[in-house]
């Protein structure tokens, strides 16, 4: 129980020092400017082969609230499979999770498929969407949004979160630029079109 | 039957989650979020996590004082814990990633100019999946503090980064652990960036001599709980 995990150690007295804190969530801190050589062994971009059959490039930058380029961050994507499956359902080797260090212009890269749409609770179909975690030097803690198609137009109306958002400038900040393979989504952190982030 | 989001909630980020801006922490100034954050309805979670399999793990991955021909140089030490979600239950089978400085405080990266130097057997780069009781265990040298721009004469306590997958997006954390006692924790603005005392102590681990190797290393644990910081009534 609860009580057990305030301990924390096996050992037979309290802690002597630094443990003061009773139970509860760990806070969040900066992945801070060296993020690269904790996050780059396991950075994988290419979410499948290049050539694959309905790959799709999506790339952007990471942009700051002067719109230059963050390139002390990172970026995660989470995702179904063209059927709507997240592993351990969806077809073998499907990761559904990619991730790309900013380079020096906080432009990022993927290569992906296009993820099926996702049921909701009640049954309502939801767009298809990436799932878009953001870190750098300077988050004390992680941003979080989503990534829409923009070739979804008529699902994306009917989306249950996009629909919701009443701005209609709010809402394209979630929605990719692009079209067929090459799609561009830039990740804005501060600004007149600062990107619709969700509580992490 | 339909799920319609009617109105989405609107958040300021309370939690005992550091807010995001923090002027005392210059670089949040251009990057930290203006606008309220919308909370993300439950049934519009993803329902599931990312997984990493075995096979993407080397075997020395958890011993950061093995990766090169020699040893590093510093006070080895283990650190231990365990990862538990909001209600104390052990999450098994997930990725944990650690960054650290060297022993001189020196990170082994390009843009780190700290005159202090560099280990050729120090890469400062580990990583585990917890095991069946959500445990997680590393070797590896105590890192050193080192100064940053921040603002005139600013250290950093020694810390060592986390990254830590839970079972959902929201579990999802990254983190830094840092050393009891250390004297520079009222001056860092990171470390104060968390407003409550208690919330702070969850960062700081605790010496464990039940977790030193006799003779060889010092032992540190640092249990990391996520979740449990808003109400997700996602059934699991
Ligand atoms: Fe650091």
């Amino acid at each position: 129980m609860s009580g057990e995990a305030t301990e924390g150690g096996t050992g037979p007295s309290a802690p002597s020092s630094g443990a003061g804190g009773a139970f509860g969530p760990t806070p969040s801190q900066t992945a801070g400017p060296y993020l690269a050589i904790g996050l780059a062994p396991l950075a994988a971009h290419e979410l499948v082969e290049p050539g694959s059959p309905g790959a799709v490039t999506i790339s952007g930058r990471l942009l700051d609230g002067e719109g230059r380029g963050v390139p002390d961050g990172a970026v995660e994507i989470w995702q179904a499979d063209p059927d709507g499956r997240f592993p351990p359902e969806s077809a073998p080797g499907w990761t559904g999770l990619g991730r790309c260090l900013t380079d020096e212009d906080g432009g990022y890269r993927f290569l992906t498929l296009k993820p099926g749409r996702l049921t909701g609770p009640g049954g309502e179909a939801q767009a298809p969407h990436l799932e878009v975690l953001v870190l750098a030097r300077g988050l004390l803690r992680q941003v979080r949004t989503r990534m829409y198609f923009p070739d979804e137009a008529e699902a994306n109306d009917r989306d249950p979160l996009l629909s919701a958002i009443p701005d209609p400038g709010r809402r394209a900040t979630l929605v990719a630029a692009g079209e067929g393979g090459e799609l561009h989504f830039d990740i804005r952190l501060q600004g007149p079109e600062e990107t619709v982030f969700f509580a992490p | 039957m339909t799920t319609r989001v009617e109105e989405l909630e609107e958040v300021e980020g309370a939690s005992l989650d550091p807010p995001y801006d923090y002027p005392a922490y210059r670089s949040t100034a251009l990057r930290a979020p203006k606008r309220p954050f919308l909370v993300l309805p439950a049934g519009l979670e993803a329902r599931s996590a990312p997984v990493f399999g075995e096979e993407r793990l080397g075997q020395l991955d958890a011993d950061l004082t093995r990766q090169h021909p020699g040893a590093p140089l510093g006070e080895r030490i283990v650190v231990a814990g365990r990862l538990l979600d909001g209600e104390g239950r052990p999450i098994a089978g997930k990725l944990v990633e650690v960054w650290q400085a060297n022993a001189a405080g020196r990170y082994a990266h390009s843009v780190d100019d700290h005159p202090a130097p560099l280990d050729p057997n120090f890469t400062g780069y580990g990583r585990c999946l917890t095991g069946p009781g959500g445990e997680y265990r590393f070797l590896t040298v105590k890192p050193g503090s080192y100064p940053w721009a921040n603002h005139p004469n600013a250290w950093r306590p020694a810390h060592i980064h986390f990254s830590v997958f839970g079972r959902s997006f929201p579990e999802r954390l990254v983190t830094q652990m840092y050393f009891p006692g250390d004297p520079l924790f009222p001056y860092d603005p990171i470390f104060n960036s968390v407003g409550d005392p208690s919330a702070r102590a969850r960062m700081v681990s605790h010496f464990d001599l039940e977790l030193t190797e006799p003779g060889f290393a010092l032992g540190y644990r640092y249990d990391i709980v996520v979740g449990g910081r808003r109400p997700t009534p996602v059934d699991r």
